[in-house]
């Protein structure tokens, strides 16, 4: 997992041993919001089955990274290939071209997302949030999509609340119904930005250990949040991040405990 | 006001602790009833109020000037009731129709496309910002303004179909295409409401789960938005039932213009009056039910249980001694974790 941002060398793309081509790849991505740059020229690799963690302070760029990886944030140059798949874009000539709603659409269902609000659909019981996707876009037959969301439930301990509405359950059964519901289709790779930011204290630990439960299943997964003990514990990579470049990379024992950078250090005094 | 304040119990707090704080001293003397406070006036207001309305209501029913006996004969006259079903149709075509146009503007008016933005501005700056009864009134005289309508290529000489402005514009689709873009002018302005209304992570949600814009905005932003639109959609509805009266004066025969044509004829003014409230009132009563059961059905999910409604009232005191069914789940939202 220590074979990070050797992505300018140009390795052949033909897949020369599955593991060594990573399932994520950032490419020297740019993104301004009007005047302001908020991603300078970012690069990363996240190998399959492996959890990267990106830290850094509010306004780093972390979260809209995340969001630039299903395209829910358009880019304004380089590139982000998922599973081979340039994401969002489709390379014409030297430049890349943005696709149309349709076809980015078609590739964010392999791509799940849980956010910091949770963005449950209010109108819908957990069960029916859990099924829509699957049963709606991917054209799974209800039965069968019922089924897999109780187990899901069940995954996320949450067996006993299918047709309760998000508004009748907390903060942290919410996220856990977020989370159930983004692997209904069954992704190859999980968005996590701030999942347990919005949470009360004695909820936090739920989330994370269906967070941890699912990295040791072998699922990909990038995952921005500020619990340093979770990036540990559970991450193979930990990025840190400020003023939208990645300021250093690596190991969690030797970006969180042995900085090299006087940045890293004081991002990591101020959250500990 | 006896006793002095009974002595301090014996300390039980621990060493250590601050003075004054954990359980106070208890006494049989706290145990007290406590007796809310009267309130005489609420009964002497509802007394006073009760005066004026039989007084009212006696002037009102003992007044030799009202024809009873009419008003129960002309409340079921089949010119009355031809008026009522017209009425109720006008309101449904333009309400129909105009909810349709309106999310057509509204959509326009949130596109990111400034053209279709200052259009659909335009549209209910226009529309919005003149009488109902000015209108109505020249839509009345399209006529005069084209004598023959078409539908073809503008600026062209291709035209598919044309055909003469009096004939294709009667009195009755006058009326209805002045209340439909009227009405479209304000409902717009409600449908944008409720679409501003819904949160936009849900857009990212959906997005992020692969959905289309269009399927996002049919599953998950719509039935949203329904929630803030449906009560002023009602409101507008009832209001649209009583503007049909407007067009009396291009000659519609809604249920008042019949009332006045028949009482032009007998002078039983006040009693086709009555007539005609009477109807208005009966169909706006009617109108709010649909109104409640929509309300419900898009209210799912925001209040935590929803109280039964009339009818599951009535069917449970029918059916409260067999089994019922699976009762909702309880809202323990956050104990059982």
């Amino acid at each position: 997992m220590n074979t990070l941002n050797t992505l300018t060398t140009t390795k052949p793309i033909e897949d020369a041993a599955a593991e060594a081509r990573p399932l994520v790849e950032i490419r020297r991505v740019r993104k301004s919001f009007g005047a302001h740059q908020v991603l300078r020229d970012v690069s990363l690799a996240v190998p399959a089955g492996t959890v990267t963690v990106l830290l850094g302070p509010s306004g780093s760029g972390k979260s809209t990274l995340l969001g630039c990886v299903n395209h829910l944030e358009s880019i304004d140059g380089g590139r982000i290939i998922v599973d081979g798949e340039l994401i969002g874009y489709r390379q014409a000539g030297h430049d890349i071209h943005e696709m149309t709603p349709k076809q980015i659409a078609r590739q964010r269902r392999d791509i799940g997302m849980v956010f910091q609000k949770f963005n449950l659909f209010p109108h819908m019981t957990a069960l029916e949030n859990i099924t829509e996707a699957p049963v709606g876009i991917a054209g799974a037959p209800r039965a069968k999509a019922k089924a897999r969301a109780l187990e899901l439930l069940d995954r996320v301990g949450l067996a006993d609340f299918a047709k309760h509405y998000p508004a009748q359950l907390s903060g942290g059964q919410q996220q856990r119904v977020a989370i159930a519901r983004a692997l209904a289709m069954d992704p190859k790779l999980m968005l996590f930005d701030e999942p347990t930011s919005a949470l009360d204290p004695e909820l936090v630990g739920d989330v994370l250990d269906v967070m941890r439960e699912l990295a040791n299943e072998g699922m990909t997964m990038i995952v921005v949040t500020h619990e340093i003990g979770f990036a540990r514990g559970v991450a193979d990579q930990v990025v840190f991040m400020d003023g939208g470049v990645v300021v250093e990379a690596g190991r969690p024992e030797d970006v969180i405990d042995r900085p090299q950078r006087q940045r890293t250090r004081d991002f990591l005094e101020s959250v500990r | 006001m006896t006793t002095a304040p009974a002595a301090p119990a014996a300390p039980s707090t621990a060493p250590g602790a601050a003075p004054g704080f954990g359980a106070a001293p208890e006494s049989t003397d706290d145990d007290v009833r406590a007796i809310p406070l009267r309130r005489p006036w609420r009964w002497i207001s509802a007394a006073v109020v009760l005066v004026f309305v039989a007084g009212f209501a006696y002037s009102v029913f003992t007044n030799p000037n009202i024809d009873f006996a009419a008003i129960g004969q002309f409340l079921v006259d089949p010119r009355i009731i031809d008026g009522v079903w017209l009425t109720l149709l006008i309101t449904f075509i333009a309400m129909v129709v105009s909810t349709v146009l309106a999310i057509v503007i509204a959509a326009m008016r949130l596109s990111s496309n400034p053209v279709l933005t200052s259009v659909a501005w335009f549209y209910v700056w226009a529309f919005r910002g003149t009488p109902l009864l000015v209108q109505i009134v020249l839509w009345g005289y399209l006529g005069l303004l084209y004598e023959k309508l078409s539908i073809g290529i503008p600026f062209t000489d291709i035209v598919f179909w044309q055909a003469d402005t009096n004939l294709l514009i009667t009195a009755m689709v006058a009326g209805i295409l002045a209340l439909t873009l009227n009405q479209a002018a304000y409902s717009s302005e409600i449908v944008r409401a409720g679409m501003i209304s819904v949160d936009e992570g849900q857009r990212e949600a959906a997005y992020s789960l692969g959905m289309s814009p269009l399927y996002t905005f049919r599953r998950v932003l719509l039935p949203q938005a329904m929630r803030v639109i449906i009560p002023p959609m009602g409101n507008e509805t009832i209001s649209m039932l009583k503007n049909t009266s407007l067009l009396s004066v291009i000659a519609v025969l809604e249920i008042y213009t019949q009332a006045t044509v028949i009482s032009s004829q007998n002078l039983k003014q006040v009693e086709l009056l009555i007539v005609a409230s009477i109807w208005y009132l009966v169909m706006t009563s009617i109108l709010s039910i649909p109104q409640y059961y929509l309300e419900r059905r898009y209210g799912r999910g925001t209040s935590r249980n929803l109280p039964p409604t009339p009818f599951q009232r009535l069917r449970q005191a029918f059916a409260s001694r067999r089994p019922g069914p699976e009762p909702a789940p309880e809202t323990k939202a956050v104990s059982a974790a």
